[in-house]
């Protein structure tokens, strides 16, 4: 690594010198560089290589159907790209509008696996070079590319929110009456349901099918194709996993998800600003409080607001809550798919019985809390509040981790199916983007609260938790070290809660956000959990795009999986830790 | 050892939770008598994270958890006790804030001049599509709209959820009752 570089700005010009005919700095409210389309994997292997930026968070696709801030019309390719410490380097390419293909970076990055399958699914961009790109969310006989500005749901009533039939003259009209079917539902023109015979392969079948017919002549076991889910209870939700079976042997794996579908983003883009915060709620409904931050973090960034510090420690005491008992739901989660029934899950939730009873009591509502406001928290936390809270973080919480110990960490049963299974190496983390439990166990210390601390992090003193083998039992490990850790950051936190007001300036339900883009992370309990929005200048996000840690963990599902066997496979994805709701956003 | 002390252990959690919850009944049995655990005034107690013991659940719907105050049910528009007037003045602020949109609002006018009044004709909250979020609370200027209590809300027809003006008025005296602390800071607000 070249060690004179440092700031993002350093890293620009160094590139704009070693690149000069590929890469210049982007348009003007815009960050990072941009590279030319052919130059793409050249420029993304000397970041790799030479300049260390191992991890590739995100990809995603702005559309600008007309000129904007800048930017020519176009397909926008955005990467972000992070270093262990430090970043983010964003790049930005321009792919044509009429046939928008851009090289892909899976070779380099399979952490693009996913991601770029997602953008093709959603935006209708191509990757040249990917080695599997098909629809990922919709399904192979989807009509058009939803996240396009001129895709129109079924639903459409204006581009906007607020809608102008709502006042001062509005009679209710039921949605599905805008739809000749009276049905979330709309078929091309020329099309007929009863005529179709899918002329591509819809399930995903043919290549396990291919996998199955060559069977091993030394193996004397029949490869079987064998579908586990949407409806499992297992699988945590509607998640679909595909397995290629020899014997009880996993040959292959594939996750197959957009059960959950419901274009989050597209809602998000027609919401106004404020509107979108009960909205991410519902994205990992297991821990809502810490989904609203890195979008508040991400709009606050474009505003140039800073939340007061009292503001600021409310949300880090939420956060960690959050993490606590997601966490502990999570082992008991695992208990359960052990086959050890619902005794350590009850536990669990009877810990969470009590951080929702807190929550519910801040800000109304036990899971869509709906508590972050764009500068600050929506209330104050109340003396009877922070009393629970010191009653939970001092005494009750400590307790439940000590029992959990005591039955759990040397437990046989658990440490014969946990131990050496769904081993995990470092580098591979890495290079399919895990971020959480997940990479930590792996051995790699990395956590957004110190890489890039957001919030009051850096008032307080925690370790980051690290495994040494990566397999399901460091996992869990992990998990309980992390909760011990949550717990210090809690009790220094409401030790030291400074006074003050909860809101920077005023609140206000009409917003106007700065034209420019910002991409705001933060280390949710599942991982990194990003924004990245586009403002224009006006009262609605123009890009709205979540980088949502379980999606990009189930990446890896299918790489470590293999060789297990299929009883081990509940308790793998039970070790990643998914929400679908996350998942298919 | 394969099967060893730490399976054990294990079950000896599970097994003194178990009779737990029977010493505690027997305890409250002989201490306060018969009949006196299991009554609204020890929910406290028995709800409380540290010094609850043994079994915790409630007979839902024979016996209820009390709501903490800011807890959001659905949206209600309130009224003054005496007058019978709404606080709304149909400035459709809440409309407009509503993520979901599900608030419709039609302005009153004058019928003899034709100009617009500060009152609401008619005012639908379709609460089939309404996300609790307290959007339209939190932002009303006029502390006119409220969030509700209520959470054992059904029917048998989706339409029979949009509810109109008088299916979503409540009087202000309800209002104090059920957001006692925050009506207090409104009328010493007031009084300033
Ligand atoms: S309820 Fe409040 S915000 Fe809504 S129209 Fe009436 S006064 Fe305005
Ligand atoms: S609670 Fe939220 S969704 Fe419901 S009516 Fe009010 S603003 Fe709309």
């Amino acid at each position: 690594m070249n060690e004179s570089i440092g700031s993002t700005t350093d890293i620009v010009t160094h590139l704009q010198e070693r690149f000069p005919d590929a890469v210049q700095p982007a348009p003007a409210p815009y960050q990072g560089i941009l590279v030319a389309q052919d130059r793409l994997v050249e420029v993304a292997t000397y970041l790799r290589d030479e300049l260390d930026f191992a991890y590739l968070s995100s990809v995603t696709v702005v559309d600008y159907p007309q000129p904007l801030n800048g930017m020519p019309a176009c397909y926008d390719v955005v990467y972000h790209f992070f270093q262990g410490r430090g970043g983010p380097l964003t790049l930005h390419v321009q792919a044509d509008r009429e046939n928008p293909v851009v090289p892909s970076l899976v070779p380099l990055f399979p952490s693009a696996l996913f991601q770029e399958r997602e953008a093709w699914d959603l935006m209708g961009v191509r990757f040249d070079g990917h080695p599997d790109l098909r629809r990922i969310l919709l399904w192979e006989g989807f009509d058009g590319h939803p996240l396009r500005k001129d895709w129109k749901e079924v639903y459409y009533e204006e581009e906007h929110k607020p809608f102008g039939s709502r006042f001062p003259d509005g009679r209710p009209v039921p949605a599905e009456s805008r739809s000749p079917f009276g049905d979330n539902l709309r078929y091309p023109p020329g099309w007929s349901p009863r005529d179709w015979r899918p002329l591509v392969d819809v399930w995903g079948y043919a290549p396990h099918d291919e996998l199955a017919r060559q069977e091993d002549p030394n193996h004397p076991a029949d490869r079987v194709v064998l579908n586990m889910g949407p409806h499992h209870p297992s699988t945590h939700g509607v998640l679909r996993l595909l397995v290629t079976l020899e014997g009880e042997r996993i040959v292959k794996l594939e996750p197959m998800m957009g059960f959950l579908h419901r274009c989050h983003e597209k809602i998000g883009e027609r919401n106004v600003w404020l509107g979108n915060i009960p909205y991410t709620d519902r994205l990992d409904y297991v821990c809502a409080m810490s989904n609203e931050l890195p979008y508040v973090l991400a709009v606050e960034k474009l505003l140039g607001v800073e939340p007061p510090p009292r503001a600021q420690y409310i949300r880090v005491i939420m956060a960690e809550f959050t993490r606590f008992l997601n966490h502990a739901v999570s082992i008991g989660f695992t208990g359960n798919d052990l086959g050890i029934y619902f005794t350590a899950m009850l536990y669990a939730l009877e810990e969470r019985e009590h951080i929702l009873d807190l929550f519910e009591m801040v800000s109304g509502s036990r899971l869509m809390c709906n508590y972050m406001r764009f500068g600050g928290v929506a209330h104050d936390m109340s003396e009877e509040a922070i009393a629970l809270a010191r009653a939970l973080a001092f005494e009750r919480l400590p307790r439940y981790l000590d029992q959990l110990e005591s039955y759990f960490t040397d437990n046989e049963l658990f440490k014969a199916r946990a131990v050496g299974v769904g081993v995990l190496p470092p580098e591979m983390a890495v290079a399919y983007g895990c971020t959480g439990p997940l990479l930590r166990a792996s051995g790699v210390p990395y956590d957004v609260r110190r890489a890039e601390p957001y919030f009051a992090y850096d008032d307080f003193n925690f370790d980051i938790v690290v495994g040494q083998n990566g397999d399901v039992y460091d996992r869990y490990l992990v998990r309980v070290g992390e909760m011990r850790q949550s717990l210090r950051i809690l009790q220094q936190a409401l030790n030291r809660l400074p006074d003050g007001p909860i809101m920077a300036g005023r609140k206000s339900a009409t917003l106007k956000v700065p034209a420019g883009e910002s991409y705001g992370r933060i280390e949710a309990p599942k991982g990194e959990l990003g924004f990245y929005i586009v403002s224009d200048g006006g009262p609605n996000p123009y890009r709205y795009h979540i980088r949502a840690p379980s999606f990009v963990n189930l990446g890896v599902m299918g790489e470590i999986c293999w060789g297990h066997l299929i009883a081990d496979v509940v308790i793998i994805l039970a070790s990643i830790d998914i929400t679908l709701g996350e998942v298919d956003r | 050892m394969y099967i060893g002390w730490n399976i054990l252990k294990s079950l000896w959690i599970t097994f003194r939770r178990f009779v737990e919850s029977y010493i505690d009944d027997l305890r409250w049995l002989f201490k306060k008598g018969f009949g006196k655990r299991y009554t609204p005034e020890t929910l406290p107690v028995r709800q409380h994270p540290l010094t609850k013991r043994g079994i915790f659940t409630v007979q839902y719907p024979a016996e209820r958890l009390p709501l903490p105050e800011r807890f959001r049910g659905f949206p209600f528009l309130v009224y003054d006790d005496e007058t019978g007037k709404l606080l709304c003045t149909a400035c459709g602020t809440c409309a407009r804030v509503c993520p979901p949109q599900c608030i419709w609002i039609v302005r009153a006018t004058d019928p003899q001049t034709g100009k617009p009044l500060r009152e609401p004709a008619e005012f639908y909250v379709d609460i089939s599509i309404c996300m609790n979020c307290g959007f339209c609370a939190e932002f009303c200027p006029f502390d006119a709209i409220k969030m509700g209590h209520e959470i054992e809300v059904m029917a048998f027809d989706r339409a029979d959820l949009l509810l109109d003006l008088e299916k979503l008025r409540r009087p202000a005296s309800y209002d104090a009752q059920i957001h006692p602390t925050d009506y207090a800071q409104k009328q010493a607000r007031k009084g300033e």
